[in-house]
């Protein structure tokens, strides 16, 4: 059943989605939509790595995002501008990796399934690197989650209760990196953030807890991963964009349930 | 008895810069005291320093062995896309179960709002929850930072009234900081005047009549506190039929 190409994208984008979603949660939680974007678009400086030294593409996007990560939570931390900030980082870390990229010989043709994802050609092997990330996401981010949560809502209030803040952080910083690693054969380095944020915002109206915000989420993410992979082999669209897509159209319709419900 | 916490020689900075310097400060079981001063005097930074999230750069501070600490933030933006019932807020990080969230709720006087979602709380509603947060740990000692920001008049002296009664009943000493000079003074056992060191510190009355604080907030202050002196300098004792709400 493996060998099939729609079913091994199937289960990628799965594996994808469901680890992303409660993530993506934390990530709208704090308000870190720009800090996902700039760690996802440093993804593609790992490619570049990658390729330069004959890395698994997987090992450089994760060292890579993991150093980016590193380095945007210990500049936001110290009360930088950081919303400039980030927008710069975003945008510098896309820019040199395209340009990194560009220096390695005959990778030009892939550059389009690096930023948009290829999903079809997932192999048996990617599955295996796919499902062991997200399943090292989910188990992380469950085994921290009160811990998160409450260090989400105040550092100091986490801190009189003897939880770290900045642990924390690292924690979730681990996370986001992982997740970049293996969403960027599902989705592409421009998507990855879409692939957090969009489903947890989506799931926002429906829940009234956060576990529950973040199961719905995952439910929200895993829809769009199978429906966009129907869909664009129906239409022949690109996958990644297909998948963003859907999510992104459930979401409107659930603001617009919430909106009419008032 | 001995203290609860004690400062040696203190000193703290907040992004580079020196905020307080040199401070000795000792807190004694079921004391309250008020930290007053302008804003940049290092008041807060103390409140962080001793609960642990802020290391000093000089000095030490020492805790009674396993002092038990409950802390009333300043603010808690709570964002809008985190959907979160009081219930919850009071179960984290630890799970600790329906009956003693109703209890603390008793005892911040915001009973029935287990169910309400944290967003849709008045402000002093949202104060009196993070006090019931505070008081799950059964504290020794309460902290409170600025609790009264953003409320009314009415609505801080409610919240102080709040204090005193949860003072009462559990014993706990009180450490606040707060800009509501008048109320908070006269219900304090002691007030630490701090700009960059500590100005001076005292009985309410010492404090309010030191030059060093009349250099920092004038005179007028001094009337207030009289004024509210005069309808609470009295005891009750058991059998009271009157609360201080009447005077106010």
């Amino acid at each position: 059943m493996l060998g099939d190409f729609l079913v091994r994208a199937a289960l990628a984008g799965l594996g994808v989605a469901i680890a992303a979603a409660p993530l993506g949660c934390f990530v709208v939680w704090r308000r870190m939509a720009y800090f996902g974007d700039a760690t996802s678009h440093a993804a593609i400086l790992g490619v570049a790595l990658a390729l330069a030294i004959d890395l698994p593409i997987f090992g450089g996007v994760l060292v890579i995002a993991l150093l980016m990560a590193l380095l945007l939570s210990l500049l936001t931390g110290r009360g930088v501008g950081s919303d400039a900030l980030l927008g710069v980082l975003a945008h510098a870390a896309l820019a040199f990796g395209l340009v990194a990229v560009s220096f390695l010989p005959n990778v030009r043709v892939d550059l389009l399934s690096y930023l948009v994802g290829d999903i079809l050609a997932v192999s048996k092997g990617d599955l295996l690197i796919i499902w062991g990330g997200a399943l090292a996401v989910l188990g992380l981010v469950a085994w921290r989650w009160s811990a998160l949560l409450s260090s989400t809502l105040s550092p100091d209030m986490a801190r009189a209760s003897d939880v770290d803040p900045k642990r924390e952080q690292l924690v979730l910083t681990l996370a986001l990196a992982i997740t970049v690693a293996v969403a960027i054969k599902v989705v592409g380095a421009l998507l990855i953030a879409a692939l957090l944020i969009i489903p947890a915002a989506a799931a926002r109206p429906l829940a009234r807890a956060p576990e529950t915000m973040a199961v719905i989420a995952a439910l929200i993410g895993a829809a769009s991963a199978l429906g966009g992979l129907l869909v664009s082999f129906a239409l022949d669209t690109p996958t990644g964009p297909t998948i963003v897509s859907l999510a992104a159209v459930i979401f409107a319709s659930t603001q617009t349930m919430r909106a009419l419900q008032r | 008895m001995s203290a609860l916490l004690r400062t040696s020689d203190l000193s703290l900075a907040y992004q580079g810069r020196t905020v307080l310097r040199g401070v000795n400060f000792t807190l004694n079981p079921g004391e309250i005291v008020t930290i007053v001063g302008p804003n940049g005097s290092g008041k807060s930074s103390l409140l962080r320093a001793l609960i642990g999230a802020l290391t000093p750069v000089r000095g030490k501070i020492t805790r009674k062995r396993g002092l038990k600490i409950g802390y009333v933030p300043q603010s808690l933006v709570i964002d809008p896309t985190l959907p979160l019932t009081v219930g919850r807020f009071l179960n984290l990080p630890r799970r600790i179960g329906a009956a003693q969230v109703a209890e603390a709720l008793q005892e911040a006087g915001v009973p029935d709002l287990a169910d309400h979602q944290m967003t849709a709380l008045s402000g002093g509603q949202f104060q009196r929850v993070l006090l019931a947060r505070a008081l799950l740990s059964a504290p020794e000692l309460l902290i409170l930072d600025e609790a009264t920001q953003g409320l009314d008049q009415p609505g801080a002296a409610g919240f102080y009234r709040q204090i005193e009664a949860v003072r009462r009943q559990k014993g706990c000493a009180v450490l606040m900081v707060s800009h509501d000079l008048h109320v908070v003074m006269a219900a304090s056992d002691r007030v630490l005047c701090l700009n960059g060191h500590i100005c001076c510190e005292g009985t309410p009355e010492i404090v309010a009549s030191a030059p060093e604080y009349r250099a920092l907030f004038g005179t007028g202050t001094q009337g207030a506190l009289a004024l509210y002196r005069h309808e609470h300098s009295h005891s009750h004792g058991p059998d009271c039929d009157h609360s201080h709400e009447a005077a106010e």
